[in-house]
C-alpha cells in the first residue's frame, strides 16, 4: 500500500512539474521549475518543447457566432473557413457562441494557447476591454469583424465591419422616399444590445422623430421567426393599421409575413403593407424579385479576403492605417431587383 | 383520469372542486381574464376573417392563445408523465423539437434547399421524425431510468447537444419547403376556421386521455412515481415505466416540431422552439403538480400550458418588451414555488385551522 501511495504521489509531483515548467517557458521563459530535483525525472524537458514546435502557420483562433444562427452567419462561417487553411498557411481553430460569456471565455483558452491572431464577432459589444488587454500583454493581435465593441481602439489591431447604421440609413432613406400618405410601422428588432439592433434601430428611431412618423409597435423578436410571427400577429388582433414592416433581419420578415398572410393583409409592391428585411438571403431576394417584399439591406458576410489582406500586411510588418474598414454594402429594391442580383449577393 | 386520487380527504368541509389542483390554473386563468376585462373587453373579440387565400378563418387574441399556447400544451402532456415518473424534468424537449423538425425537413427535402416537388408524403416525413424522437426520448429515459442518472442532467446532454445535431442532419442548411399544404399544419386547413395546431392539440389530448383511462399506464406511473421499491415490490418495472413515460414525451416532441416548422415552412437551428422547455415545465407546475414526482393531473397541466400563452399574449398587447417576458414568468415560478414549499403550506393550515378555531369559540361563547 505505502509503495503505491508514494508512487502516485511521485507520479502527480511530476505531472505538476512538468505542468509549471510548460507554462514557465511559454511565457517569460523562466529556467527550469525548481522542483525537478525531487523528482529526479526529466518529463518537464519533452513538454516544454511542443510550444515552440507549431511550425510555420499562423496560429489563428476565430470566436463567431454560432454558425446555425442565420444563413448570414452560415455563410461568414463557410468563408472564413474557406479562407483559413492549412493550405493557406493558417491553423485555425474555432468557437462558436451567441452568448458574451461563453465568448469571453473562449477567448481566454485561445489567449492560453498562444495563439498568434484572434478574430473576433462578439455577441455583445460590452465587456470585452479585459480579455482584449490580456490579450494584448500576451502579444496576441486581435482583430475584429462583423461585430464592432466598446473598446479602447489600441486594444484590436483592426475591425472589419458593416456599418449597420449606414445599412438602416440607406434603408429608411428608401423608405422615405417611396412618399406614403402616412408612415405606420411595425419594428421589429434583433437581440437587444447586438450592433445590428442598434444601428438598424438608430436610423429608424432618428428619422421617424423628424418626419413624425408613427411607431405602432416596437418589440424585439430576438431575430426569431417564430417570435415575429407572434408580435404582428398581437398587432394584428388589436386592431391597430400599420403599413410599413421594419424587420431588422430576413427570418423575421418572414415571420411577419406569415402572420400577415393568415389575417389576409396584403403586402408587396402596390399593395397595403411594404415589407422590409435585412441581409439578403437568398429565399428573401426571390420573395423580392416575386413582388412580396419590397427592400432587403444588404449585410455583407464576406469578411475574410479583408481580414487575410489584414494579416499579410501585418505579418510583412506594414502598419494598418485605418483601423476601421467598412465593407461595401447595397440595398434591394423588389422594384428594380434583377435574376443577377439575387445570384450574386443572395447567401 | 387519475385526477380522481387526487380528491380530497372527505372530512373536508369545502366542496371537493375548490381544494382540487385544477383550482391553480382556473385561479391564475381567471385573474388574468379580469385584468384584461376591465383593461380592454375588445381582447375577447372574436370576428371570422379570411387568409389571402381567401378561407374562412377566426381571428382575435383567444384564438391566437389557444393557436400559439397548443405546442406547450402538448409538450406538457409528456413532461407531466415524465416529471410523475421520474421526479424530475426534461430540458432536452425544445433541442429534440428542432431535431425532429430537421429530420422532417431532411426526409421531405432531401439534400435540396429548396426543392420543387417533395421528396416523400409528409406523413412519412412525420413518422420518420416520430421514430427518430422516440429514439432520442428513449436515450433520456434509459439515462434516468436504468443508470439513475437525475432527469435534468441526464437530458442535459441533448440539451447541449441536440441543436447541433439537428444542423448536422439538413448539412447546416436552411431547407424551404415550397409545398403549400405543408403550411396548413401550423396555420389553417383551407375551410376550417379553427387554427390547426388547436385541432392536433385537441387530437392528443384525446389520444392521451383514453390512454389513460383505459389502460393502467396512470396509476402506475404516479406508483412509481410515489415509491419506487414498493411499486416493485407490487410487480410494477419501475425502469420500464419510466423509460416509457420519456418514450412518450418522445412522440409529443414530434408534433411539436412538426407544428413549429410548419408555421414558416423552414427551421432555423439555433431558434427553433427556443425556451420551450421551461414553457412546459412552468406549465407542469402551473397545473399545481408536484415536481418531485407521483400524483398528477393532466387536465391541470393543459390548462397551465393555455395559462401561460394568455399570460404571454397579454404581455404582447399592452406592448410590454418582448424580452421582458420570461421575469413575469419568472415572478409566476416564484409565487407558485413559495406557495407550495411545505413551510408555507404548514403555516397556512395552521392559520386557517386558528382561525376556525377562534371563529367556533366564538360561536359558542
Amino acid at each position: 500500500m505505502k509503495v503505491k501511495k508514494m508512487l502516485a504521489f511521485a507520479a502527480s509531483l511530476a505531472v505538476c512539474t512538468a505542468m509549471f515548467a510548460g507554462c514557465g517557458s511559454s511565457g517569460s521563459g523562466d529556467t527550469t521549475a525548481p522542483k525537478s530535483e525531487d523528482t529526479g525525472n526529466t518529463a518537464d524537458a519533452g513538454e516544454a518543447k511542443t510550444d515552440a514546435g507549431s511550425g510555420d502557420l499562423i496560429k489563428v483562433g476565430i470566436i463567431n457566432n454560432d454558425p446555425n444562427e442565420s444563413g448570414y452567419r452560415t455563410a461568414n462561417d463557410k468563408d472564413l473557413k474557406a479562407t483559413f487553411t492549412k493550405e493557406n498557411g493558417f491553423d485555425a481553430s474555432f468557437a462558436y457562441s451567441l452568448k458574451n460569456d461563453e465568448q469571453i471565455s473562449h477567448a481566454q483558452k485561445f489567449i492560453q494557447d498562444d495563439v498568434d491572431y484572434l478574430l473576433l464577432s462578439a455577441a455583445d459589444t460590452a465587456g470585452w476591454d479585459s480579455v482584449l488587454k490580456d490579450a494584448q500583454d500576451a502579444g496576441v493581435k486581435v482583430i475584429l469583424f462583423d461585430r464592432t465593441i466598446d473598446a479602447d481602439p489600441s486594444l484590436y489591431e483592426a475591425s472589419i465591419v458593416s456599418d449597420m447604421a449606414k445599412e438602416g440609413q440607406t434603408a429608411v432613406d428608401w423608405l422615405k422616399s417611396q412618399n406614403l400618405d402616412k408612415y405606420e410601422v411595425i419594428h421589429i428588432q434583433g437581440v437587444m444590445g447586438s450592433a445590428a439592433q442598434k444601428g438598424r434601430s438608430g436610423a429608424l428611431t432618428d428619422t421617424a422623430n423628424a418626419e413624425g412618423w408613427t411607431i405602432v409597435t416596437e418589440q424585439t423578436a430576438e431575430w426569431n421567426a417564430e417570435k415575429a410571427q407572434q408580435i404582428v400577429q398581437s398587432v394584428i388582433d388589436s386592431g391597430k393599421s400599420f403599413n410599413v414592416i421594419y424587420a431588422e433581419n430576413d427570418d423575421m420578415a418572414k415571420g411577419a409575413v406569415a402572420a400577415l398572410d393568415k389575417a389576409n393583409i396584403s403586402h408587396g409592391v402596390g399593395k397595403d403593407v411594404i415589407v422590409m428585411g435585412f441581409d439578403c438571403n437568398k429565399w428573401a431576394l426571390e420573395e423580392l424579385k416575386a413582388q412580396n417584399w419590397n427592400y432587403d439591406g444588404q449585410c455583407n458576410p464576406f469578411q475574410s479576403s479583408y481580414i487575410k489582406d489584414i494579416i499579410d500586411k501585418l505579418e510583412n510588418g506594414e502598419t494598418i492605417s485605418e483601423k476601421t474598414i467598412v465593407m461595401d454594402e447595397k440595398g434591394f429594391d423588389a422594384a428594380t431587383i434583377t435574376q443577377e442580383d439575387v445570384d450574386n449577393y443572395g447567401i | 383520469m387519475p385526477s380522481n386520487a387526487l380528491k380530497p380527504p372527505k372530512n373536508s368541509k369545502m366542496p371537493g372542486i375548490f381544494r382540487h389542483q385544477i383550482m391553480i390554473p382556473i385561479a391564475a386563468l381567471v385573474l388574468l381574464a379580469l385584468f384584461n376585462l376591465i383593461a380592454d373587453p375588445s381582447f375577447f373579440k372574436i370576428t371570422m376573417g379570411q387568409t389571402s387565400n381567401g378561407d374562412p378563418v377566426l381571428t382575435g387574441q383567444l384564438i391566437t392563445i389557444i393557436d400559439y399556447g397548443s405546442e406547450v400544451a402538448i409538450l406538457a402532456l409528456g413532461m407531466t408523465l415524465v416529471t410523475a415518473s421520474s421526479g424530475g424534468q426534461d430540458i432536452s424537449v425544445g433541442a429534440a423539437c428542432a431535431i425532429a423538425g430537421s429530420v422532417l425537413l431532411r426526409v421531405l427535402c432531401g439534400t435540396e434547399t429548396s426543392p420543387e416537388k417533395l421528396h416523400a408524403p409528409i406523413i412519412v416525413g412525420f413518422l420518420v421524425s416520430m421514430l427518430v424522437a422516440m429514439i432520442f426520448g428513449a436515450f433520456n429515459g434509459a439515462l434516468v431510468a436504468f443508470f439513475k442518472i437525475q432527469p435534468m442532467v441526464a437530458t442535459l446532454i441533448l440539451f447541449t447537444a441536440g441543436r447541433s445535431i439537428a444542423a448536422w442532419v439538413n448539412h447546416n442548411q436552411l431547407p424551404n419547403v415550397n409545398e403549400p399544404s405543408f403550411g396548413y399544419f401550423g396555420s389553417y386547413i383551407p375551410g376550417i376556421p379553427i387554427p390547426t395546431p388547436f385541432c392536433i392539440a385537441l387530437l392528443c389530448f384525446l389520444v392521451t386521455f383514453l390512454i389513460l383511462k383505459f389502460t393502467t399506464l396512470g396509476l402506475y406511473v404516479q406508483s412509481v412515481g410515489i415509491n419506487e421499491k414498493t411499486s416493485r415490490l407490487n410487480g410494477l418495472n419501475p425502469e420500464m415505466i419510466k423509460l416509457m413515460t420519456y418514450v412518450f414525451l418522445g412522440i409529443c416532441v414530434a408534433v411539436t416540431g412538426f407544428i413549429k416548422v410548419s408555421r414558416l415552412s423552414t427551421i432555423n437551428y439555433s431558434v427553433v422552439a427556443k425556451d420551450i422547455e421551461m414553457d412546459a415545465i412552468l406549465a407542469v407546475a402551473l397545473g399545481g403538480n408536484a415536481l418531485s414526482g407521483g400524483k398528477f393531473s393532466m387536465s391541470s397541466s393543459i390548462l397551465g400550458a393555455y395559462v401561460i400563452q394568455f399570460l404571454t399574449t397579454t404581455l404582447y398587447k399592452f406592448d410590454v418588451k418582448s424580452d421582458a417576458l420570461p421575469a413575469y414568468k419568472a415572478v409566476v415560478v416564484i409565487i407558485l414555488v413559495i406557495m407550495s414549499a411545505p413551510a408555507v403550506r404548514e403555516k397556512l393550515s395552521q392559520l386557517g385551522k386558528k382561525l376556525r378555531a377562534e371563529k367556533h369559540t366564538a360561536e359558542s361563547a
